[in-house]
């Protein structure tokens, strides 16, 4: 109870209502505009939290991540387009209700499925807190570090069929973070002889790079669409009611939000996924799900909402963070000199609980002022997608020059800004990159200082953590393997029951040749064995 | 389109070979700098040597993206790879703006800057109504007040700002 209290001493202060206010409904309207998202808006903010106090710069961006979600289901419901990258699933259940002249129910029931999967996770979590300032003093560096190449295994492999260009992207990340000098022997690598690459490449100047800059040049050179709105009438309130029909599918989709969100590399989208699926196979309408299910939107709803709050843990806890927000989250951490780590469970655990109970605060928020002006926040939905590239743009440029206004920076994130882009443009991963760089920086500290006590490769798993963290990686890279090998005979059985003879003339020919050459040598050694039977060693 | 919402499909995107030739190509050509850009120590332990984590990255980036290429569907460049290029230049086009804004920033200062660089963009967009103009223009007073003034962002007063009287050069240069 005095945790509780001195947390909520944290708390307050006007700094962070005004944060928490701020963060709240600056994230739904941010998640809330296709095309933006709270990568995007956190990356620009960034450099703006880094004079803030650490509670109010984390509030603000924890908001802004929270509450983007629950703004992202509106677009996806009223006209097919997900506000957000992780409420894509939301529209095929969502948007099938709206043409049916239910948009208002697929509403009120994404509000409350969101608003039960947040509540769920933080309360979750604060109970789960001591626990976890038990277990966190066990993590040293050869844990930690363990931790971190679980983390980018598992991103790499949560890329399902993207799986190498991911791994390569990672080492890409891995490479960027190690340009620079090196803080150990001082000595130069992949400089060339340059002094602006002796600082290194800044991760902040990346990051906006690829997430925001690279944003707004699909937003510029994009084409602007049409959008028809649907007018809502009445109450959102019913959606609770509803929600309170389906206690199993909302249990088990928060539950894997949370599970989800606390596994370095994973995040909403593995979340969803095994949401979805569980809902549908328990479902006793199964055939509704991808035509407008309640049960479907409730799943993917939940799921993704349980997950911003669990995020935190191994970013707290650890000093690991799971994906690229939380990555972003980490530099905030750097700047105030708060070592997020087993040391901040031991001797902040009040700040980490105050961020839990910001968190709990900002759902309840984000909730009121839904209910409240859902109807005035949907026209943000009619912004013109190139107009709203000039504005990313715009903003982009306090984000990377407000930092240590350098113009080589700017060029170095413009540079960036065009690699997201032809990266977005052929769907290929851009979080591998993120994480390749902050969790290989992690993994070179903690190998470094792990190898230092270990004589023989065994000792580096000899403690209780270590060997379960390296048993899971094993057995991720086998269950990958096995899916790998799957796809393959999958792949193969599809070939071979879909594949016909070629009919061009040059095949044609090549098979007459084959075969005339075949049965030329099939008739050649039938006459010789005939002529010459072969020894037979009695002889 | 798959109507099950949890297929992922896998086909053939333009441009995907060439990005992946010029990822192989960057990787060789950072592995075959790795003895010439990093250090070897002597003494020093093999997961402690300065090359170790380079080596790593780009070994990595050069082994995976040799095996992405090799598992792409395997087909000639087409003109709809030509086609993609073209699409990736134009983000350069919008680069340029960017970078064009940078430099002008700390010369002409933030407020007049963005004044100008916001309708511009959008005219150059293709928005010509009166409307949009004025919108894009209070959205840069607004940006421009709330990070520099309000917020107090690090962005340098304008060198022309050096030219305003006393009181005021101080009042543009703190706030605008």
């Amino acid at each position: 109870m005095d945790l509780i209290f001195s947390s909520l001493d944290i708390l307050a202060c006007w700094d962070v209502v005004l944060a928490l206010l701020v963060g709240s409904v600056g994230g739904v309207l941010i998640g809330a505009i296709p095309g933006v998202g709270p990568a995007v808006a956190i990356a620009i903010l960034l450099p703006a939290t880094f004079s803030m106090d650490p509670i109010v710069g984390l509030t603000v961006l924890l908001g802004i991540y929270g509450s983007s979600m629950y703004g992202g289901s509106i677009p996806a419901i009223l006209i097919n387009t997900p506000g957000t990258a992780v409420n894509a699933l939301t529209t095929y259940d969502g948007y099938p209700m709206t043409t049916r002249g239910e948009a208002r129910r697929a509403i009120a029931l994404a509000y409350s499925s969101s608003f039960f999967g947040g509540i769920f996770s933080v309360i979750c979590l604060i109970l789960f807190a001591p626990v976890l300032a038990k277990i966190a003093p066990m993590f040293g560096s050869r844990e930690i570090f363990l931790a971190a190449l679980l983390g980018i295994i598992l991103v790499v492999t949560a890329h399902h069929r993207q799986t190498l260009i991911a791994a390569a992207l990672a080492g890409f990340g891995i490479w960027l973070n190690t340009i620079g000098l090196e803080p150990v022997k001082y000595t130069k690598r992949y400089t060339f002889d340059q002094s602006w690459l002796s600082g290194g490449v800044n991760l902040i100047v990346v990051v906006l790079g690829l997430f925001a800059l690279s944003q707004a040049f699909i937003l510029l050179q994009g084409e602007d669409e049409k959008v028809r709105l649907t007018k809502l009438r009445g109450s959102f309130f019913q959606g609770f009611r509803e929600l309170a029909r389906h206690p199993r599918v909302a249990g088990v989709s928060a539950t894997f939000g949370v599970i989800m969100g606390m596994v370095p590399g994973v995040g909403e989208f593995t979340a969803q996924f095994m949401s979805y699926t569980y809902a549908r196979k328990t479902s006793k309408r199964p055939e509704d799900f991808g035509h407008g299910s309640s049960e479907g939107l409730i799943a993917a709803e939940t799921a993704n909402n349980a997950v911003p709050a669990a995020a935190m843990v191994p970013l707290l806890a650890l000093g690991i963070p799971g994906e690229a927000l939380t990555a972003m989250m980490l530099s905030v951490f750097y700047v105030h000199n708060v070592i997020p780590g087993p040391g901040l469970f031991q001797n902040r655990m009040d700040f980490v609980v105050a961020l839990y109970i910001a968190l709990l605060i900002l759902n309840v928020l984000v909730l009121v002022f839904l209910l409240m002006a859902t109807n005035q926040l949907i026209k943000v939905v009619k912004i013109p997608n190139r107009f709203l590239g000039m504005c990313v743009l715009v903003l982009s440029f306090v984000g990377v020059y407000s930092l240590r206004n350098s113009a080589t920076d700017c060029a170095l994130a413009a540079g960036f800004g065009v690699l997201g882009f032809v990266l977005k443009r052929l769907n290929l991963p851009i979080v591998p990159i993120i994480l390749g760089m902050v969790l290989g920086g992690i993994m070179e500290v903690k190998l470094r200082a792990g190898m230092a006590r270990v004589k023989t490769p065994f000792d580096f798993i000899d403690r209780p953590i270590a060997m379960i963290l390296f048993i899971m990686i094993v057995l991720v890279l086998i269950l990958h393997f096995r899916r790998v090998w799957r796809d393959y005979k999958q792949r193969k059985a599809k070939q071979w029951s879909t594949s016909h003879a070629s009919i061009s003339f040059a095949t044609t020919m090549y098979r007459r040749r084959n075969f005339l050459l075949k049965a030329r040598g099939r008739k050649v050694r039938g006459k010789r064995s005939r002529y010459y039977p072969r020894s037979t060693g009695k002889n | 389109m798959s109507d099950d919402p949890l297929e992922t499909g896998g086909h053939r995107r333009a441009g995907q070979i060439a990005f992946a030739l010029g990822f192989v190509v960057l990787a060789v050509v950072l592995v075959a700098l790795l003895g010439d850009q990093t250090v070897w120590k002597n003494k020093v332990k093999f997961f402690a040597q300065p090359r170790f984590w380079p080596a790593v990255g780009v070994i990595g980036m050069a082994v995976f993206g040799a095996l992405h290429l090799k598992h792409l569907p395997r087909c000639r460049l087409s003109r709809y790879d030509l086609r993609e290029a073209r699409v990736w230049f134009e983000a350069v086009e919008y680069a340029l703006w960017f970078l064009v804004y940078v430099w002008v920033v700390p010369i002409a200062g933030y407020l007049p800057t963005t004044l100008v660089f916001a309708p511009l963009l959008t005219w150059r967009l293709g928005y010509r109504s009166r409307k949009m103009l004025w919108i894009s223009v209070i959205f840069a007073v607004v940006v421009v007040v709330v990070f520099k003034s309000v917020l107090q962002v690090k962005i340098p007063g304008g060198l022309v700002y050096e030219y305003l009287p006393g009181g005021l050069r101080s009042f543009f240069i703190l706030n605008f």
